[in-house]
């Protein structure tokens, strides 16, 4: 059989790809250890064609040319964006029906294209951290994102240049680097408010068993909502009292949006904080804060008293709360989640790092360095089919333990019928409208027979992923029945593929961009060294022939000065560089003896 | 566009829960005793510990799972198990007489939407389910379970109709 080698040359990194930031972690003589400083979730086109991840000060700079928080477009459609556009300054391109495109500059970019180059630019830091290449991972993603969100994250990290060895849920991840961390048995419940999105999940604890009982959750709560929320106040004071109206997409919201979070921050700890923009300034207290954010912070109790009733338990039966995501930071949230649970919250290991930890010893699971650590996971939605008058009928209920499947038989509605389509979908109601489309599934080359007559077994299976897959069968004939998929959000194959192409592609003319960029300023250096050195007595005691072999030399790097060749700009610097020795070391004897007499050249 | 599917018959779950198990079937489990057998067949079978095999050997990996865990779910259920136990019902049963009474008094009761009477109906129908989960548990003809499984599904319609008017 074969056996795929994971040597110590063949790392697998635990990766949490955040909303607000990202981070990359590896196992370490088996503990988890965190690669680098968070890296915040920012893409900027920069004006040079090059991409930059993570460099906050660009949403400022250049507010057309960054995207950040792109963790809420993963696996979305057109039709879901209203919400997000009315808070969120993305640049929409045509032509987002089914696969969204985020407008930066003159380009676009789909989700996970934006998710690949932060992926990127993790790998690239744990391959400088290990010295090794960096090819496989575990990426974790919210407990409650669906099917499409799911696939989306996968695709990403494949165009990243990763193979998405597992995707892990966000709170089981955090449970299981604490679980690691303090070898604990019992029931513990983790509430994990991360940037955008909220998460909780209930978990048992036995023998190196993480079994999960129940989630739930909301991917569109988070810190984000906050922020929005002081910002809403903020840029209608201002627009009262100075009278100015900020435009949604400025530097000037941006501006404000990072003071609001700092003020966000700071009340985490002070008692009061006093925002300041221009002249506008206004304080802030706690008190007042608390009041503002406590609709927020309710809408994550009915996920929690849900989660509680479909894990079968009550408040006082859980044992140990976890509070994961940056969010927990705040005391409100903090006391929210205390009274509901009954219980002391657990803020031992870093929120902000405990997720990429966890996936961390996932990847160990995997590879095989970490023993005896089982995660049993489940799948946050129910998964059902659409039937006749628009009613869904459930196939695998939600919090069934992952892998699942389930299957169906099918049959025809009229003579001859050789196709057959199946809508499923993803979600708790009981009509169609209700529920969110997940795939058509065409299942083609059925014989041809009088209506009802055929039989065609359908298996649904929901992998370790918590992705669907779908493989069907004519059981009349028993041969394989071929499926082909239509998502109803989401990228097909063959653009994955094209997209990994062009991050080939983009990453060659990413890095010319940056090799032209560099060139030209070591040219621009140069240049003005020798349009300095041209005034001194050295440049004028040089013989005429050498004086002409500079100036051929110059006139030839101004030549190519702003052509795209940076290794053309490299050589005629260098010429120049050697044509000009004997005027670099005249200049330097002349400082020199500039300095002994005490003058200046 | 073809013609749309129309769900016919759920298949019979696999016939192999208990097998899977190495328990002989029966209606009454050890259900810690059933927990063990599932994490240790879980550390056993499970995808995590096959990724770094081939390709076969990590379908395999993954149905077997699968079907671990479609078991286990089915198994550790009291009336999923019973509902296995006895197989499918040929023929559609009726509601029980006395039942289709208490549908209508409940139907009159959201009607008028009184909150405190409401909650009697919920009080009522919450311990004839439990009654009903009591009368389960004792029983062991498949006749006989039938019957029970049979009502109690009318009777866990009363309870979800009650508990949907009371949180409107």
């Amino acid at each position: 059989m074969l056996e795929i080698d994971f040597g110590q040359s063949d790392p697998v990194v635990g990766i949490d790809l955040g909303t607000t930031n990202s981070l990359i972690a590896i196992m370490d003589n088996g503990a988890p250890r965190i690669i680098g400083d968070m890296l915040p979730s920012v893409v900027t086109l920069m004006p040079d064609g090059s991409l930059t991840v993570g460099d906050r000060a660009l949403l400022i700079e250049h507010p057309e040319r960054s995207v950040y928080s792109a963790k809420r477009l993963m696996g979305k459609g057109a039709a879901d964006l209203a919400d997000e556009l009315k808070l969120f300054p993305f640049h929409i391109a045509a032509g987002s029906e089914s696969v969204l495109r985020i407008a930066l500059g003159d380009r676009t970019f789909t989700p996970p294209e934006i998710g690949a180059a932060i992926l990127r630019t993790l790998k690239e830091r744990a391959e400088i951290d290990l010295g090794a290449e960096v090819t496989k991972a575990v990426i974790t993603v919210p407990a409650y994102f669906n099917d499409a969100q799911r696939q989306a994250t996968k695709d990403a990290g494949r165009i990243a240049g990763l193979e998405v060895l597992r995707l892990v849920n966000e709170p089981t991840a955090a449970a299981l680097a604490y679980g690691l961390d303090k070898r604990k048995e019992g029931t513990v419940a983790v509430y994990d408010m991360g940037g955008g999105t909220f998460d909780i999940s209930i978990l048992r604890l036995h023998d190196g068993i993480f079994e999960v009982l129940a989630t739930n959750g909301d991917t569109h709560l988070g810190g984000d909502d906050i922020d929005n929320l002081l910002l809403q106040i903020a840029l209608e004071d201002i627009a009262s009292e100075l009278g100015v109206t900020l435009s949604s997409r400025g530097s000037e919201v941006q501006t404000l949006r990072q003071e609001v979070i700092r003020a966000k921050e700071a009340l985490s700890f002070a008692p009061s904080v006093t925002l300041h923009y221009k002249s506008y300034s206004r304080e802030i207290t706690r008190d007042l804060f608390e009041r503002l954010i406590t609709p927020i912070v309710d809408r994550t109790l009915a996920p929690c008293r849900a989660c509680l009733h479909d894990a079968n338990l009550t408040p006082e039966q859980i044992d140990e709360v976890v509070l994961v995501g940056g969010s927990t930071r705040i005391p409100l949230v903090r006391s929210a989640v205390e009274v509901l649970f009954r219980s002391k919250a657990h803020t031992d290991l870093n929120p902000d790092e405990v997720v990429a930890l966890g996936a961390a010893v996932q990847a160990g699971i995997l590879s095989g360095t970490v023993e005896n650590q089982l995660l049993l996971d489940v799948t946050p939605l129910s998964l059902g089919l659409e039937t006749m008058g628009g009613v869904v009928s459930k196939l695998i209920t939600r919090n069934s333990t992952i892998p699942a499947s389930a299957t169906e038989s099918f049959t025809t509605s009229v003579d001859g019928q050789t196709n057959v389509l199946i809508h499923v979908l993803q979600g708790e109601r009981e009509l169609v409208k209700d529920c969110r489309a997940l795939a058509r599934f065409e299942l083609k080359g059925i014989d041809p027979v009088p209506a009802g007559m055929a039989r065609i077994e359908v298996r649904f299976l929901i992998d370790a992923n918590g992705i669907l897959n779908v493989t069907a069968r004519d059981a009349r004939t028993g041969k394989e029945t071929s499926v082909e998929v239509k998502p109803t959000y989401g990228l097909t194959d063959d653009e994955v593929e094209s997209m990994i192409q062009a991050s080939f592609d983009n990453a060659q003319a990413d890095l010319d961009a940056r090799q032209v960029a560099e060139a030209r300023v070591d040219a621009d250096t140069i240049l003005a060294a020798i349009d300095k050195a041209k005034r001194s007595d050295a440049y004028t005691d040089l013989p005429d022939a050498e004086r002409a072999q500079i100036s051929t030399a110059l006139n030839q790097l101004l030549l190519v000065y702003h052509s795209d060749d940076h290794r053309m700009i490299r050589t005629k610097i260098d010429e120049l560089n050697a044509v000009t020795m004997t005027l670099a070391e005249n200049m330097m004897n002349t400082a020199v003896r500039g300095a002994l007499k005490g003058t200046r050249i | 566009m073809p013609p749309r599917a129309v769900v016919v018959v759920r298949l019979l779950p696999d016939s192999r829960y208990f097998e899977l198990f190495g328990l002989t079937p029966a209606l009454n489990l050890d259900l810690k005793d059933l927990e063990q057998r599932y994490f240790r067949l879980s550390r056993q079978w499970h995808p995590d510990l096959f990724v770094r095999k081939s390709a076969a050997e990590q379908q395999t990996a993954l149905d077997q799972t699968a079907l671990l865990n479609d078991a286990y779910r089915t198994l550790r259920n009291p009336v999923r198990r019973a509902e296995y136990f006895v197989g499918p019902d040929e023929k559609q049963s009726a509601p029980p007489p006395e039942l289709l009474e208490e549908v209508f008094e409940l139907n009159m009761a959201i009607e008028e939407g009184e909150r405190s009477e409401l909650e009697v109906y919920s009080k009522r129908f919450s311990d004839m389910l439990a009654a009903a989960d009591a009368e389960l548990a004792a029983a062991s003809h498949p006749d006989g379970i039938r019957s029970i499984l049979n009502r109690r599904k009318y009777i866990h319609n009363l309870v979800r109709d009650v508990q949907k008017a009371l949180h409107a």
